[in-house]
């Protein structure tokens, strides 16, 4: 059986990622046929600027090359505009003759630029600033003539004006408005703007009209005139004045148009067998001019055309960035405001910089940002993760690393680094090798950064870092995904949430059956979802989803730490940080009998016997008879004590005592990721209980509770949780914080990110204020975890036996 | 000369996991995928050394458990951008057993 045709009119950026979404998920459903007008392969729009100003080449712009076309059987037709669809025979018909029938019609059309209607715009030398000619056309003339008018002082004749700047014109920028990119700045940002441009040798004349071209003898170009009769020459004239949907060819097929191609939430339009795509396109009314929301549409429009239905495109919010290098603007979201919105200004004119963010009932709404932009993609996050800012707006204007961060996450100014700076010091990638990548392959998220660099890819703590590199280096086309809808890993479109949602809705328990589901594109998934999965069946039916240890990192799976020789760790439980004369003789006698290298007491407050063989673990668990610390789990770690009311001559509680109590409760507790706790017998705090997931601290009159802590990779400090009289109390109010958390977090969330993502005051809501809820919460921790049992012990008496032992030839 | 040595049944290897079989020529690991395909790699990662029969196997493939780099199981290749190749030996299953050449 032959396959359906799926036929593609315009060969852009829009399209043709829609078409690389569709051979992602199902390679083999059609036989596609693509029509392009310009006589290129696809490559990537945003950077003509960046070849204009004389940083690249065309070369390196081009995203998919001919051989992509070849390996993956798409006939492409260059230089080929599509001049009529015929709906009824289904077929399109190409300028010179070419005739190609359809099963499916995606049009990608993109836009045309607006042309004043003004007498002379037709002659040699004015032209609009779109596709390569135009970029040529622009290269040519600045070789061969001096004066360069720019009508339009928006992103992208700024972009124009600055190009030929570089390439040694004397240019003019004409704007009707008072000031620079009127609709992203005010008058003092516009006006700061133009300074620094005018520093760079532009020249502007604004609140101009420009009322017609005059030609020269040769009859080309040579003036520009405007309606108050002055006069400027100009042997090159562009015309950056705003873009149409380009829907010509749509609309003479009779499909609806309305400002755009109008389609609906699966990119269809009013004739089910063609589908839209793009800058043409108006979708809910709004047409889009930034590669982001095209790129969200195109992964849509894809999962439609490969029959699998899910997914609906619903709006997007949009940022952008101006591409001349050493200026720094950002804009996003609803930057102008309206009366129900708040503005919050900071206006440094000596300084240089200018930053406006715009709320609406504590959220973030819109912002721009000139001068220092580095805080633009932690804003755009918070825009499009609607958070609620009440709880930072006093420093929110200041940044991020003005709301606790004190690590290296997004500390440094990605524009200001040097190529040679290290980025990720996990993989020893530089800022210069993560910005050739994303120009050279044409990178549009972390995920692709990761995957092509590694950068990011271990720890993960120059994540914030290479976002700013990366919306530094194509600017608006970057857009973050919102925190909750981010799939678990390419192996799905699925967020965290949905499948949390789905194995609780759909009953699932097993692995296979998630996957199956939720049609996962791997047959058994990898490293990083398939542990995820694993956890959040365990997690959500406790006593009937099977742990599957082929699902569990080695360090769970093996019950020790993997270390950087394949030899293991093992960290015995000492409960509180107590230990005794007996266990610490039996710890001298196994380091001698198995002869372990280094033997250190961690920052977790107990032993550690480092270099085991593998083949020894079970060996040294057994003569240790000391429970598993689970220093290697992403499960409860240790309860750090300090000596409390017992011996301190300032101690109001008993914390060791307190600590045991909390420790032994939750023994073998798995969680989203590791959980450490701490009780302190004062608010000395010796404990450092400001710094745990939860963190108790004796006070005279009982007990105050702190959650959200974390001494890691970004230091958090704990939150205040509430204040409880007695031990019991304790026991159940961390219980069923902790207990929430295991629910409703996403794998690897620390409880300090689960609670940037649901905001501490939904889990005072579920546990503080709601009493039968926390009781709830608590007996279900506690029936979890009422039969746990050692795993060395079990290991010791024969389980999983094969993961200890070797074969031999 | 290279001979084919019965190692164990596919029962003794869990389903997308492995063993690690210790010979004259350093340490092997032997893959099952969940199709039930048999592999055998060096268990040397081409990183750092790690030993990839610790790691998690999925497709056919396993991500190495020290810093997660990815090995084709059928070829050693490392998956790209990482370069890289571990050692492969044919194996051959016969019934229940498995063989390896070596
Ligand atoms: C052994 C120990 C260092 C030491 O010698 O003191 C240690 C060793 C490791 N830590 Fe740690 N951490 C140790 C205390 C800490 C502490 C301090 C503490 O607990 O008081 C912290 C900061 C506090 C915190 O977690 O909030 C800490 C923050 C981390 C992090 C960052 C976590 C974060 O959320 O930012 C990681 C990475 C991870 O877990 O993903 C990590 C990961 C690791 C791993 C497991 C890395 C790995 O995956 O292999 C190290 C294992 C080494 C090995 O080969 O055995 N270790 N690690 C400490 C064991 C404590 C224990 O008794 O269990
Ligand atoms: C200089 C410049 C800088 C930019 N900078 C940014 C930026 O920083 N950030 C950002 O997000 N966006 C930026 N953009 C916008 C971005 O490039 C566009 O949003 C994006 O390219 C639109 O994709 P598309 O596929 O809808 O249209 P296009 O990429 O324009 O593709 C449409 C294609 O269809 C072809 N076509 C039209 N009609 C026919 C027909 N009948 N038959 C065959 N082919 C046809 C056209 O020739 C064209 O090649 C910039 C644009 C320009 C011009
Ligand atoms: S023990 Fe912790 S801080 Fe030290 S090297 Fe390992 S992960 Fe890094
Ligand atoms: S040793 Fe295998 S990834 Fe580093």
């Amino acid at each position: 059986m032959s396959k359906p045709k799926l036929v593609m009119v315009g060969n852009g950026m829009a399209g043709v990622r829609t078409l690389e979404e569709l051979l992602k998920i199902s390679p083999d459903h059609y036989d596609i046929t693509v029509f392009g007008a310009e006589p290129h392969p696809n490559y990537n729009r945003i950077l003509l600027s960046p070849v204009l100003a004389g940083e690249m080449s065309v070369q390196d712009i081009i995203l998919n090359d001919h051989s992509w076309y070849a390996d993956n059987g798409i006939k492409l037709h260059v230089g080929n505009a599509v001049s009529k669809i015929d709906r009824v025979r289904r077929k399109v018909i190409a300028e010179d003759g070419t005739e190609e029938s359809y099963d499916r019609l995606l049009l990608a059309t993109g836009s045309v630029p607006f042309m004043l209607p003004i007498p002379g715009n037709e002659m040699p030398g004015v032209i609009s600033y779109r596709d390569i000619k135009d970029t040529d056309e622009m290269i040519d003339a600045a070789k061969r003539y001096r004066h360069a008018v720019v009508i339009g002082g928006g992103l992208l004749g700024l972009e124009a004006a600055n190009g030929l700047k570089l390439r040694g014109m004397d240019v003019t920028v004409v704007h009707a408005a008072g000031w620079l990119l009127e609709r992203q700045l005010d008058a003092t940002a516009g006006k700061m703007l133009q300074k620094s441009l005018e520093d760079r040798g532009l020249k502007f004349l604004l609140e101009k009209m420009t009322e017609a071209l005059i030609s020269g003898e040769s009859g080309r170009v040579a003036a520009v005139r405007f309606k108050d009769g002055m006069q400027i020459p100009a042997d090159l004239v562009v015309m950056a004045v705003g873009i149409r949907p380009n829907t010509a060819l749509a609309e003479s097929a009779g499909i609806y148009c309305n400002r755009g191609i109008v389609v609906n939430d699966t990119m269809q339009t009013y004739d089910p067998k063609v589908y839209a795509v793009g800058e043409c396109v108006a979708h809910r009314g709004v047409a889009y001019g930034l590669v982001a929301p095209l790129f969200e549409q195109g992964k849509v429009a894809a999962n439609h055309l490969a029959n699998f239905g899910i997914g609906r495109y619903t709006g997007s919010v949009t940022s952008t960035k101006l591409k001349v290098t050493g200026i720094d603007l950002f804009s996003a979201g609803d930057f102008t405001g309206s009366a129900d919105t708040e503005e919050i200004v900071l206006n440094d004119a000596g300084g240089g910089v200018y930053k406006k963010l715009v709320i609406k009932d504590n959220r973030l709404v819109g912002g721009v940002l000139y001068g220092d932009t580095a805080d633009g993609p932690w804003y755009f996050q918070m825009l499009r993760d609607g958070q609620d800012i009440h709880e930072i707006r006093d420093h929110l204007l200041f940044g991020q690393s003005h709301v606790g961060d004190v690590g290296h996450q997004g500390h440094s100014k990605a524009a200001a680094m040097a190529d040679s700076a290290e980025v990720c010091g996990c993989n020893g990638i530089t800022k210069g090798t993560i910005v050739k990548a994303i120009k050279e392959k044409g990178l549009f998220t972390l995920d692709d950064i990761k995957k092509h660099t590694k950068a990011s890819s271990s720890c993960g703590s120059c994540a914030n870092l290479c976002e700013q590199i990366l919306s530094a280096t194509i600017g608006g086309a970057y857009t973050p995904a919102a925190s909750n809808k981010k799939a678990v890993c390419p192996c799905t479109d699925h967020s965290h949430q949905e499948v949390r949602d789905t194995i609780r809705k759909q009953h699932l328990v097993r692995i296979a059956d998630i996957m199956h589901f939720m049609e996962w594109k791997t047959p058994d998934g990898c490293d990083k979802c398939r542990p995820a999965l694993n956890y959040y069946l365990i997690s959500t039916w406790p006593k009937e989803a099977k742990d599957d240890p082929r699902s569990r990192y080695i360090n769970e799976r093996a019950h020790a730490n993997i270390q950087k020789d394949g030899t293991y760790s093992v960290v015995p439980r000492m409960w509180g940080g107590l230990t005794t004369s007996a266990e610490l003789r039996r710890i001298a006698d196994v380091a001698e009998k198995y002869q372990v290298p280094t033997i250190k007491v961690t920052g977790g407050q107990r032993i550690d016997l480092l270099g085991i063989k593998k083949e020894d673990l079970i060996g040294v668990w057994r003569d240790l008879d000391m429970p598993s610390g689970h220093a290697y789990g992403k499960s409860i770690r240790t309860v750090k004590t300090c000596v409390g009311m017992e011996h301190c001559r300032f101690g109001t509680q008993l914390a060791m005592s307190m600590g045991i109590k909390l420790e032994k409760m939750l023994f073998d507790m798995y969680a989203p990721h590791k959980v450490k706790l701490a009780v302190s017998g004062c608010p000395r705090n010796c404990a450092e209980a400001g710094i745990k997931d939860v963190g108790v601290i004796g006070v005279d009159s009982g007990y105050e509770l702190y959650v959200g802590g974390n001494g890691g990779i970004k230091t958090e400090v704990a939150q205040f949780f509430v204040k409880v009289k007695s031990d019991e109390e304790v026991m159940e109010y961390s219980g069923a914080f902790l207990q929430l958390y295991r629910e409703e977090g996403f794998y690897l969330e620390r409880t300090c990110h689960y609670l940037e993502r649901v905001g501490l005051d939904h889990a005072k809501s579920k546990v503080v204020e709601d009493e039968d809820n926390r009781k709830a919460l608590y007996s279900r921790l506690l029936a979890e975890l009422k039969d746990a049992k050692d795993p060395w012990a079990e290991r010791v008496a024969g389980v999983a036996k094969q993961e200890y032992e070797a074969l031999s030839v | 000369m290279a001979d084919w040595k019965m190692i164990c049944t596919l029962e003794d290897i869990p389903r997308l996991g492995s063993r690690v079989v210790t010979s004259a020529e350093g340490d092997i690991a032997v893959f099952r995928t969940s199709s039930d395909e048999v592999f055998a790699l060096r268990d040397k990662c081409p990183h750092k050394g790690g030993p990839i029969s610790q790691g998690m196997v999925h497709g056919t493939q396993v991500t190495c458990p020290l810093h997660g780099w990815k090995l084709h199981l059928d070829s050693g290749e490392v998956v790209a951008p990482d370069i890289g190749c571990a050692r492969r030996y044919p194996t051959r299953i016969d019934g229940m057993a498995v063989y390896l050449e070596i």
